[in-house]
């Protein structure tokens, strides 16, 4: 039995796909070069084997997602990795909001800003840089966007520069991805018998 | 070096401006932005959606975006399937009533998608693979949209 997970938490759960991830047996060549499977290696996660059904896009997206997301330079990982946050919590994508959230803390060694966000929503007590990141990451979110130069302003004043404002435009535009996927083709669950 | 793709080009961005002294020094993640776009909208393998229907769709999600110059850059290559460049056309005349109202829920109203929406299209034939094809190509416009809006006011704030 599993648990379909619905709040906000930074504990990781286990991704469930709707529809039938590519099995490796039967998978192309394309598939397995794209897969990175190697005989040393067939650990693939169930979610990339679901990608890999549209083999084209699974090639370009991950070295674009590690760009964005890792590339030196720029906005610090723990602000980019707000600004994914944000995009998730928008699109309630718990699985990625999890992920993100746990690296947040990581980076940062501290649980603070993510316990407020998940506790006290959009309207988290936050200081005035993160408060205008996270804001602008949760405009940019909506459909269609609701980020304005109020947000820029906001930005700026809070001491982000033209290059920092451009990783965060990226961090959390990639999130509207990511989470389309990931909300999209399966479910966060807790498997009962895997421990916690 | 000269960058030419979509997202610089619908935001306007152009040489000599604090912006695209910032895009430069991203050069390699909007060009691999604009691969991604051709993997999405022109595929090799395009299994049952064409590339017609692939701009008609991607036309129609940056218009429930109100990007109106992305929508007329895609919509260009509607062809066939340009009527439901129209976000109030629900796609029965194509058949494709199922598919039409699953991008438009992801584009809009993603928390809400659920497994009855992959159950739907899958009740209506549509096999998994294609399924992830149509995600791909939903989630794909949802980044390259925002970074277009993302762009448009940091040209705005600079400018």
């Amino acid at each position: 039995m599993t648990k379909v997970i619905r709040k906000f938490t930074r504990n990781v759960p286990h991704w469930q796909p709707r529809v039938k991830p590519v099995d490796l047996q039967e998978a192309s060549d394309e598939q397995l070069d794209a897969l990175k499977v190697t005989p040393s290696n067939t650990k693939v996660s169930e979610y990339v084997l679901t990608l890999a059904h549209d083999v084209e896009s699974l090639k370009v997206r991950s070295p674009l997602f590690n760009a964005i997301m890792y590339d030196k330079g720029g906005m610090s990982r723990s602000e980019r990795e707000l600004g994914a946050l944000g995009a998730s919590m928008v699109n309630h994508c718990i699985y990625c909001a999890a992920v993100h959230a746990m690296r947040h803390a990581q980076i940062e060694k501290s649980t603070e800003v993510t316990d407020k966000l998940f506790r006290d929503g959009a309207k988290a007590d936050l200081g005035t840089r993160d408060r205008a990141i996270f804001d602008f990451a949760v405009a940019l979110s909506d459909c269609p966007s609701q980020a304005g130069p109020e947000h820029m302003q906001a930005l700026k004043e809070a001491g982000l520069n033209e290059a920092e404002v451009l990783d965060l435009i990226l961090s959390a535009s990639l999130f509207g991805w990511a989470n389309r996927l990931m909300h999209v083709l399966g479910d966060p669950v807790r498997l009962e018998d895997a421990g916690k | 070096m000269a960058l030419d793709t979509t997202a610089l080009n619908s935001a306007g961005i152009g040489a000599g401006t604090a912006v695209q002294a910032a895009v430069e020094g991203r050069a390699n993640i909007f060009e691999m932005t604009q691969a991604a776009e051709e993997a999405v909208l022109r595929p090799k393998d395009a299994g049952p959606w064409s590339h017609e229907l692939r701009a008609a769709l991607a036309a129609r999600i940056a218009k429930l975006n109100e990007e109106a110059e992305l929508a007329a850059r895609y919509a260009a290559d509607a062809g066939n399937y340009a009527a439901l460049v129209d976000p109030t056309e629900n796609g029965t005349a194509q058949d494709l009533a199922e598919v039409v109202g699953f991008m438009d829920k992801v584009a809009a109203d993603t928390r809400r998608v659920a497994g009855a929406d992959i159950s739907g299209l899958q009740s209506a034939g549509v096999a998994d693979a294609d399924i992830v094809r149509l995600a791909e190509l939903n989630a794909f416009l949802a980044y390259q949209i925002r970074v277009i809006a993302g762009l448009r006011l940091m040209k705005g704030m600079s400018a």
